[in-house]
C-alpha cells in the first residue's frame, strides 16, 4: 500500500508519464524478443546446426544465468521499502521481511524468463519430449532463476562483484572460443541433467529454499536502525583544492561538483558508466556483430566512448544539487558560474575520455578520428542540449542512495538510457548524409563543424538554460521537496 | 526594510496566508510565533521567493523578491536541512557560502573562531560530513553559515528546536547581540513563546495563516501570549 502511494503521489510519476510509456515499450520489446527466443530456438537450432536443441540451450545455459546475474546486479532494484516507519507498527518482522522479499519475486527480471523457458518448454513437449522429464527441467530451471534472484539482493552490497563477473563471463567466453577450456563441458552435464535424471531437480529447489532462508535470516538480523538500516559512516576529509580558487565562480562550484562525485554512491556510478562507455566501442569496431559494423553504427559508437559522463551526469543537472536547492536558490548565486562549472566538468571529463580512447588507434587511424569527431560533437552540441534537458529534469536524485540492506542501491537504471537516446541520432544522420552523398571524410567534417558550430553558440544557449531555470523555479523546488 | 503587502498564500482553495499589511524595520529583532499551520514558514518561504504568492507581493529593502535578485546580496536564510550540502565537512560548507558572499577564507575562519563556544568542539575539525551530524549539529551549523558575510537581513526558522538547553541558551546570547546592533534585521520564528519573547522587540503571532497579535515586547509580554495561546 504505502509502496504505490509512494509511487502515484510523486512528481515525477506525472511528469514522467511519456517516459513510462516509453519504459514499457522496451520491456514489451523484451518480451517479444523472449518470446521470439523461446519458440524460434527450438526450430532453428534443429534446423541449422541438426543438433538436439535441448542440448544446446542446456550446454550455453551457464552463460544465461551468468548473464542474468550479471543484468541483475547492474540493473535491477531492490524494492524500496519505506521499512524504517514499519518497525515500531505493530506488524511481525517476519511479515515486513516476507513483504520485501516477495515483492523482490514479482519483478520483472524475473518474469521475463518466462517468456523464454514457457514457450520452450511447450515446443519440447509438442515434439514429443518426456512430459514429466521437461517438467522437472522446467521446475529446475525457474528455481535457478530465482536463485539468481535471491543471489542478487545478498550480494548487492558490493559493487566489485559486477566486474568480477565481467571478467568471468568474458574469460570464460575467449577461452571456449579458443578452444583452451570448455567451461559448457562441465556445466551442461548438470543442465541436462536436470532432464535426463529425475530428481536432480531437487537440487536447485534446496538451494532456492536455503537461498530463501538465509537472505531471510539476514534480513531478520539486520532489521535494525543501526545495522541493515543504518547509513555507513565515513571519515571525513576537509579538501580544499586551493589551486580552483583561480577559476572565479566557477572554481568554487567546481570544487563542490568535485566533491559531489567523490563522495557519494549515486554520482560515482557516473565515472564507472564513463569507463563503461569507453570499452563500449569495441563491440562496434572490433567487426565482432555484423550489424554493427557500417558507418553509421560507428558514428553512434562515436558519440557513446566519449559521452559516458555527459550522459550519465549531465541530465541530472540541476538534480544533483535538488537535495540543497532551497539553498542555491536564496545565495547570490550567477547561474552562469554554475552553469559554466558543471560544462567544464563535462568537458573535462570528456577530454580525459578522448586521451584514453586512444587506445581505439589500434583499429586504424579512421576509426580514432571517428572518436575524436564525436568528442568534439559531444562538448560542442551534446553538453548544450543534455544541459537543457537537465533543466526540465525535475526528479530529485537521493545522493545517500547508500542506506544500507533495505535502500534504494541502483542509481543506474534504464530511463537514464532512453533520455539519452534523441542526442545520438542527429550526429549519426549527419555523418550518413555526408558519408554518403560525399565522402566519408566530409561526413566527419560535418559532424566537428555541427561541434563547433555548437561551441560558438554557448553564451546563446547558456542565456537560454538561465530562463528556463528561472521560470521553472517554483516548479522545480516544490518537485525536488518530494524525495525519491 | 521589509514590507509585505495584501500578501496571501492559496492551496487548492485553502488560503493559508493573509497578510494585509506588515512593516519590518531595519534593525529589530522580529519574533513570529503561532502553532503548527499558522503559516509561520509560509511566509518566510515567500520572503525568500521559494514559493509564488497568490496575491500580493514582499519588498525587501526596495526590491521586490519575486522580480528582483538583488535582495539575495544582503540576506542570509536557514530555514531546514535542506540549506546545507550534506556530502560537505563543515569547513567546506563555511568556505562555499563564504565563496558565494565574498568572503575569503581568512575571513571565515575569523567568523568561527568568534562563535567557537556555540559549536561545543563537535563541530569543527570533526571529521564527519554534514549528513552524518545529529540535527542539533547539523542546526548549528545553518545558523553559523547565515551569519557569514556580514547579511543585513537574517532569517531563521525554528532555530531552537534540536538544540541542547546549553546551546539555545548561547544561540539566545548571539541573537540578542545581532538585535542589538542597528543594522541588522533579525527574523526567528518558534514555537517556544519564552525563547521568542528573550530574543526579539517586537512578536507577531499569526493563527490559521492571520496576524493576530503585533506587540512590542515588554515584561508583560509573555504573559499575554500565554494567556492567547492556552485555549
Amino acid at each position: 500500500m504505502l509502496e504505490w502511494k509512494a509511487f502515484f503521489r510523486s512528481a515525477s510519476f506525472r511528469t514522467n508519464l511519456a517516459l513510462k510509456i516509453l519504459m514499457i515499450f522496451v520491456a514489451i520489446y523484451f518480451t517479444v524478443i523472449f518470446l521470439a527466443m523461446g519458440i524460434g530456438v527450438f526450430f532453428l537450432i534443429k534446423k541449422e546446426m541438426d543438433l538436439d536443441p535441448l542440448i544446446v540451450v542446456n550446454r550455453f545455459m551457464i552463460y544465461y544465468f551468468l548473464f542474468d546475474l550479471m543484468m541483475r546486479l547492474f540493473l535491477q532494484k531492490i524494492p524500496v521499502m519505506n521499512i524504517r516507519p514499519l518497525l515500531t507498527l505493530p506488524i511481525k518482522k517476519s511479515t515486513i521481511v516476507n513483504f520485501a522479499l516477495g515483492k523482490t519475486m514479482l519483478s520483472f527480471f524475473n518474469i521475463v524468463h518466462c517468456f523464454f523457458f514457457v514457450p520452450f518448454s511447450i515446443v519440447l513437449l509438442i515434439q514429443g519430449y518426456d512430459v514429466t522429464s521437461v517438467i522437472l527441467w522446467h521446475i529446475g530451471m525457474w528455481s535457478l532463476v530465482y536463485v539468481n534472484n535471491f543471489l542478487n539482493i545478498l550480494l548487492n552490497n558490493k559493487d566489485y562483484l559486477f566486474f568480477i563477473f565481467i571478467v568471468l563471463v568474458l574469460g570464460l567466453g575467449t577461452m571456449q572460443y579458443y578452444d583452451l577450456f570448455d567451461v559448457t563441458d562441465y556445466t551442461s552435464v548438470f543442465y541436462q541433467g536436470l532432464f535426463d535424471t529425475k530428481y536432480l531437480f531437487l537440487v536447485p529447489v534446496v538451494v532456492l529454499i536455503a537461498l530463501y532462508a538465509i537472505t531471510y535470516n539476514y534480513f531478520m538480523k539486520n532489521l535494525h536502525l543501526d545495522t541493515g538500516l543504518s547509513s555507513k559512516h565515513s571519515i571525513a576529509k576537509t579538501e580544499q583544492f586551493t589551486w580552483l580558487d583561480q577559476f572565479g565562480t566557477v572554481g568554487t562550484f567546481l570544487k563542490n561538483d568535485i566533491r559531489l562525485i567523490k563522495r557519494n554512491k549515486r554520482s560515482k556510478t557516473t565515472i564507472f558508466m564513463s569507463v563503461l562507455f569507453l570499452f563500449y566501442g569495441l563491440l562496434f569496431f572490433a567487426s565482432g556483430i555484423e550489424s554493427y559494423d557500417n558507418p553509421m553504427m560507428h558514428m553512434f559508437a562515436g558519440i557513446f566512448v566519449t559521452g559516458g559522463f555527459l550522459f550519465t551526469f549531465g541530465q541530472f543537472v540541476p538534480s544533483w544539487d535538488s537535495a540543497y536547492y532551497p539553498l542555491m536558490m536564496t545565495q547570490n548565486i550567477p547561474y552562469k558560474g554554475y552553469l559554466n562549472s558543471k560544462w567544464w566538468l563535462i568537458v573535462i571529463a570528456t577530454a580525459i575520455s578522448t586521451v584514453v580512447a586512444s587506445f581505439y588507434l589500434y583499429f586504424g587511424l579512421e576509426i580514432y578520428l571517428i572518436i575524436v569527431v564525436g568528442a568534439v560533437y559531444n562538448i560542442g552540441v551534446n553538453s548544450h542540449l543534455v544541459l537543457l534537458g537537465g533543466a526540465y529534469t525535475k526528479t530529485p536524485v537521493d545522493l545517500n542512495s547508500t542506506k544500507g540492506a533495505f535502500g534504494d542501491k541502483k542509481a543506474f537504471n534504464l530511463k537514464t538510457m532512453l533520455i539519452s537516446l534523441p542526442k545520438l541520432l542527429l550526429p549519426v544522420i549527419i555523418y550518413g548524409l555526408g558519408y554518403y552523398l560525399i565522402n566519408p571524410m566530409t561526413g566527419l567534417a560535418l559532424v566537428a563543424l555541427a561541434g563547433v558550430l555548437g561551441f560558438a553558440l554557448r553564451n546563446k544557449v547558456f542565456t537560454w538554460i538561465e530562463k528556463i531555470y528561472k521560470a521553472e523555479k517554483y516548479k522545480t523546488l516544490d518537485a525536488y521537496k518530494q524525495k525519491g | 526594510m521589509i514590507q509585505a503587502k495584501n500578501l496571501s498564500k492559496t492551496y487548492n482553495g485553502t488560503t493559508v496566508l493573509k497578510i494585509d499589511n506588515l512593516e519590518i524595520q531595519k534593525g529589530e529583532s522580529f519574533g513570529l510565533v503561532g502553532n503548527n499551520g499558522a503559516g509561520k514558514t509560509t511566509f518566510f518561504s515567500l520572503l525568500l521567493d521559494l514559493i509564488q504568492p497568490s496575491t500580493g507581493e514582499i519588498i525587501n529593502n526596495d526590491f521586490r523578491v519575486d522580480h528582483s535578485e538583488s535582495w539575495k546580496s544582503h540576506t542570509a536564510s536557514f530555514l531546514d536541512e535542506s540549506f546545507l550540502i550534506g556530502y560537505l565537512t563543515p569547513e567546506e560548507y563555511f568556505y562555499f557560502i563564504g565563496d558565494l558572499r565574498g568572503q575569503n577564507k581568512a575571513d571565515v575562519d575569523a567568523l568561527l573562531q568568534k562563535y567557537e563556544e556555540f559549536f561545543n568542539g563537535e563541530i569543527l575539525n570533526s571529521k564527519k560530513y554534514i549528513r552524518d551530524f545529529s540535527k542539533g549539529n547539523q542546526k548549528k551549523v545553518g545558523i553559523i553559515a547565515t551569519l557569514i558575510g556580514n547579511p543585513k537581513v537574517i532569517i531563521l526558522d525554528e532555530p531552537f528546536a534540536n538544540l541542547d538547553p546549553t546551546t539555545q541558551f548561547r544561540l539566545k546570547k548571539i541573537i540578542k547581540e545581532l538585535a542589538d546592533n542597528p543594522e541588522i534585521t533579525v527574523l526567528v520564528s518558534s514555537h517556544d513563546l519564552l525563547h521568542t519573547v528573550e530574543v526579539s522587540n517586537r512578536i507577531v503571532a499569526l493563527q490559521k495563516g492571520e496576524i493576530v497579535k503585533d506587540i512590542q515586547t515588554s515584561s508583560e509580554t509573555l504573559e499575554e501570549l500565554e494567556r492567547f495561546f492556552a485555549v
